[in-house]
């Protein structure tokens, strides 16, 4: 195929006369294609704000509920709150992706997704970043939330860091899985199951990092933690461009 | 059984099977529809109409047989052949919470569209499905008349030379299937290839140039609509299908 211009079939023997196809720059139509699926999915729930929605209620609600169980003195606050910040972040982000691949499939759309002319993997990172920014909006207000309720400041550069790779991490899996569980009858619950173990190397490296940034320690402390989110997030991004194919195909 | 003869074809199947676990859904389907042909393709429910369409649209693969559409060959050129299919199916594959133009812009940008291309392009599709003045609003306020014709303005916004229609009538009352029988006939004018899989027996025949019957997984009657008698054709059907409705 060439990079730009006109295409034809590649097999010999083709009798039929052929409509010429104009293709664009493989590498640029691929990324039109990412931002397009991601753009569609934050239009449609700017709109809807069924998914948002869900995933703020659901933050507020175990928010209150750590804060009003746990009476804790301020070192205990520090050791705990990021504890918090990441069983919020991973379930409030499964109500998330649960809905992602599965409210596709249920309207009939997925199909629509498929039936165009792009990379399997370019539908895989268009949903992964739509996942990624939901779930990053939820950790912004939760940080907040948490700032005001146990007094911490959470809003902190290495902490925003740390979040950003944990959640690339957590959605880049995550996606993977509920599209493989979307297709199950019980998918609602196969996803965590599907998930929590895979994701507990990410969970740990973020509660431990976080904790050693919270605590100002020194970088020996946080830093092995950073790099091993960032190793996680590109191993299961290769992983998850290696195998998307196969998941959606029948 | 009537043989058509077709000379080499813009879809050329042959020998197709399909199976599900250990059910076979296709048998060994040879199927040639030529550059500009409209084919109906009449079936019992299970007799393999909508998984030959899924195959013919990439969304599934073969398990043995080979598929060509343009000279490409599924699954291996699965890209090129989806630039050139257009789908309506009885689902719309559209999104209600957006309007009929984001829908659009969406797929003029899956699609890759050019953007200098698009506004136009979106406009001039709207306007033939006649929904224009609503395009701006939000599809789920939408009729489901209004939606299949929305469907079909996705299905040919990249001019597609195949247009694959899996009961494209489904749910629509007779007001909105006679629209759709305008549309339909209006996109499939200027050398478009078509396939359409319905269970109205008089509507199929009328809209085609060809009329196939689909039972137990293989082409069991093929023929020119202009050689069957419409009177005859509710007879016809039972009469082939007979054997796949008793099993």
């Amino acid at each position: 195929m060439s990079a730009q211009g006109e295409t034809t079939p590649t097999t010999a023997e083709a009798a039929v006369p052929v409509r010429r196809v104009k293709v664009r720059r493989p590498v640029t139509a691929y990324w039109h294609a990412v931002a397009a699926i991601a753009w569609k999915d934050v239009r449609a729930e700017i709109r809807s704000r069924e998914l948002i929605n869900s995933m703020l209620l659901f933050t507020l609600m175990t928010v209150m509920i750590f804060s009003l169980a746990l009476e804790l003195d301020s070192n205990a606050r520090q050791t705990t709150v990021t504890g918090v910040l990441w069983v919020t972040i991973v379930f409030a982000g499964l109500l998330g992706l649960s809905r992602s691949l599965a409210s596709e499939k249920d309207k009939g759309s997925l199909d629509g997704l498929l039936l165009a002319p792009i990379a399997r993997s370019a539908l895989f990172f268009g949903k992964m970043i739509g996942n990624l920014l939901f779930v990053l909006v939820i950790a912004l207000v939760l940080m907040v939330l948490l700032t005001v309720l146990f007094n911490i400041t959470l809003l902190r550069p290495l902490l925003l860091l740390l979040v950003v790779l944990g959640s690339i991490g957590f959605t880049t899996i995550g996606t993977l899985l509920s599209s493989m569980s979307v297709h199950a009858r019980s998918r609602e619950t196969l996803l965590p199951i599907l998930l929590m173990p895979v994701v507990l190397p990410i969970v740990i490296s973020a509660v431990r990092g976080s904790t050693a940034v919270l605590n100002e320690m020194p970088s020996q402390d946080w830093l092995p933690w950073v790099q091993l989110l960032f190793m996680a997030d590109v191993i299961y991004i290769a992983a998850s461009y290696a195998l998307f194919d196969y998941v959606v195909e029948e | 059984m009537v043989e058509h003869e077709a000379a080499p074809g813009m879809i050329e199947v042959h020998n197709l099977t399909k199976v599900f676990g250990v059910n076979p859904v296709l048998r060994g389907l040879d199927l040639t529809v030529a550059r500009g042909e409209f084919l109906t393709l009449l079936g019992p429910n299970g007799s393999g109409k909508s998984t030959l369409l899924r195959i013919l649209g990439a969304l599934s693969r073969p398990t043995a047989g080979s598929v060509r559409i343009g000279g490409w060959e599924l699954p291996r050129e699965a890209d090129f052949v989806r630039r050139q299919l257009g789908v309506v199916s009885h689902q719309p594959l559209l999104y209600d919470n957006l309007t009929a133009e984001e829908n659009l812009i969406f797929f003029a940008r899956l699609y890759d569209l050019p953007a200098e291309q698009r506004a136009g392009r979106i406009r001039a599709v709207l306007q033939r499905v006649g929904l224009w003045r609503r395009a701006r609003d939000v599809v789920r306020t939408y009729s489901r008349g209004m939606v299949q014709r929305l469907a079909i303005a996705r299905a040919v916004l990249h001019d597609p030379a195949v247009l694959l229609l899996d009961e494209p009538y489904t749910g629509l009352d007779q007001d909105a299937a006679a629209l759709l029988d305008d549309l339909l006939r209006e996109v499939a004018i200027g050398g478009r290839t078509v396939i359409m899989t319905t269970h109205d027996l008089r509507r199929g025949h009328l809209l085609a140039d060809r009329v196939a019957i689909l039972s137990r997984g293989q082409i069991a009657f093929d023929a020119p609509s202009s050689a069957i008698d419409p009177d005859a054709l509710p007879s016809l059907y039972a009469d082939v299908t007979g054997a796949a409705t008793i099993s």
